[in-house]
């Protein structure tokens, strides 16, 4: 028998059980759920109100029409639970680790790829949970995208969260211990959220630094943030969505190569007994 | 057919040699300890047997099923109780073993009546609302054997699945294990460094530095100067 002869209501049900392990310890760690919330609501209510004051913004596809400062900010605030939900699953995943957790994932006869895929699945499912209550939110601070663009960001946001999701997922692999995760914040979140688009538009940056312009041109994150800000206003960034998609494809090659008994990190991996 | 057949594995971190052509079989509905100190390369053959490492020499067979070429068969047969804790301690019991269940495949149905099967066996009945945190260390170590039954394996690998609990709480596991075998379906691989834990009608095999240094049944491995002499004479040449 090969990993095809599973039926496929076994590989449904792996999955749902992946997800609803997740989704269940996200709701019993309600202090999660609120950090992921005020981090994007404090950018949005303080940050951005300073910054309406001077910045000017130029109409810039997809704005027909000049924007406040706060709606300019939105997708990249989105984008940002995004990718510290992502980094959370990453750290979820060193500590499964440290406390054995993971084995009982990885002894799972269903193949790795598709093991860890479910909990991509499921970690990206918890952040857009996440991103339509900030979304939410952010209607009555007078932020209001076109009503179908709330349907039409729905696959934008699977997409950049699998991609940040899988960026975490081969973060986790590398990263030893827990005490190193600060690391990841310093190395991996901050450059990756303030060289992008999320905070400024790039033609912003190229007038003050063109070499800071091509690094947030070269930044994965910058091509979620405009994925989801076209998809809100109800059009399409191919570019975006290319970059995402490849991307993506790159990060979960490399996770599922670190997390391969043969390769990556479990090789490597030396215990006593 | 055996539960478990190595042959000629061997597994190197480096330049270190962990194990060295070993070669070991778990006769089927046998009660078989493996034993070494620590460092004898106990932890690294579970890792192999549980696909946490990748065996580039010699085989595995789970029930008749090479490791290598059929993994989703031979996992499907394997439970396993890792030496440190591997239930969510966030969790209560049921839903850890509702988790385990989904990772085998086992529809919601199945698994509640399956969970109510194995927490019985295990006599933590009583104890399937709480968190894995409330319960004693022997308590979690039962509730670790439940979640491995939970997709009734043909063989059981218990890693030390003693250490660290009192000496009521450890008798208790061992006693379980053995009466799960003497009621039929599965077959145990119990690695310990503790002596006392196997009897004379055991299968053993003894590992040390990475090598089998003897196998077979206790009594005849232990002879008139008992086990502990044996195993000391034996780990002694061979240091």
């Amino acid at each position: 028998m090969t990993e095809r002869r599973f039926p496929a209501a076994a590989w449904a049900t792996a999955f749902r059980g992946i997800a609803w392990r997740e989704t269940l310890r996200f709701v019993q760690q309600r202090g999660r759920f609120l950090a992921a919330l005020v981090r994007p609501l404090v950018w949005l209510f303080i940050f951005a109100a300073g910054f309406r004051a001077v910045l000017g913004l130029s109409i810039t596809p997809p704005y027909q029409t000049y924007v406040l400062y706060e709606v300019y900010v939105t997708p990249g605030l989105v984008a940002m639970i995004q990718l510290f939900n992502g980094m959370q699953s990453s750290l979820s995943m060193v500590y499964d680790r440290e406390t054995g957790a993971m084995r009982t994932l990885l002894v799972s006869p269903f193949p790795r790829w598709f093991l860890l895929g479910s909990k991509l699945m499921a970690g990206v499912i918890v952040s857009i949970i996440q991103a339509y209550a900030f979304l939410a939110i952010a209607w009555f601070w007078d932020i209001r995208p076109p009503a179908w663009g709330y349907v039409a960001v729905l696959p934008a946001l699977v997409l950049s969260g699998l991609m940040l999701g899988a960026l975490g997922l081969f973060l986790s692999s590398a990263i030893r211990q827990l005490e190193n995760f600060a690391g990841v914040m310093n190395f991996v979140i901050f450059p990756m959220f303030f060289a992008s688009s999320a905070l400024y538009p790039l033609w912003r940056m190229q007038e003050s630094s063109p070499l800071l312009h091509d690094i947030c041109a070269a930044n994965p994150f910058t091509y979620a943030v405009e994925l989801i800000r076209f998809a809100l206003y109800l059009e399409m960034n191919w570019p975006a969505f290319g970059v995402v998609a490849g991307c993506l494809a790159v990060f979960f090659g490399a996770a599922v190569f670190m997390y391969d008994p043969a390769k990556g990190l479990w090789a490597r991996r030396k215990e006593r007994g | 057919m055996d539960a478990l057949r190595i042959t000629g594995l061997s597994h190197h971190f480096g330049s270190t040699q962990a194990l060295d052509d070993v070669s070991l079989t778990v006769p089927r509905g046998s009660f078989t300890a493996l034993l070494g100190v620590n460092g004898a390369g106990k932890t690294t053959l579970f890792s192999l047997v549980t696909r946490l490492y990748s065996n580039v020499s010699g085989s595995i067979e789970v029930a008749g099923f090479d490791l290598r070429r059929q993994p989703a068969q031979a996992m499907a047969r394997l439970g396993v109780v890792f030496q440190s804790r591997a239930l969510d301690a966030d969790l209560s019991v049921a839903q850890n073993l509702a988790y385990h269940a989904a990772l085998h495949g086992i529809g919601r149905r199945a698994a509640r009546a399956r969970i109510a099967q194995v927490l019985a066996q295990v006599g933590l009945e009583e104890r399937a609302g709480d968190r894995v945190s409330a319960l004693s260390g022997g308590q979690q170590r039962r509730a670790e054997i439940a979640r491995a039954l939970i997709h009734s394996p043909d063989l059981l690998l218990l890693d030390e699945a003693t250490v660290g609990l009192d000496v009521k709480s450890r008798a208790e596991v061992l006693a379980l294990t053995r009466r799960l075998i003497a009621s039929g379906g599965v077959s145990a691989l119990w690695a310990t460094h503790i002596l006392d834990e196997i009897q004379g009608d055991d299968d053993l095999v003894i590992l040390h530095k990475g090598r089998v240094l003897s196998s077979g049944k206790t009594a005849a491995i232990a002879g008139p100067s008992g086990l502990t002499q044996t195993f000391l004479s034996l780990t002694g040449a061979a240091a």
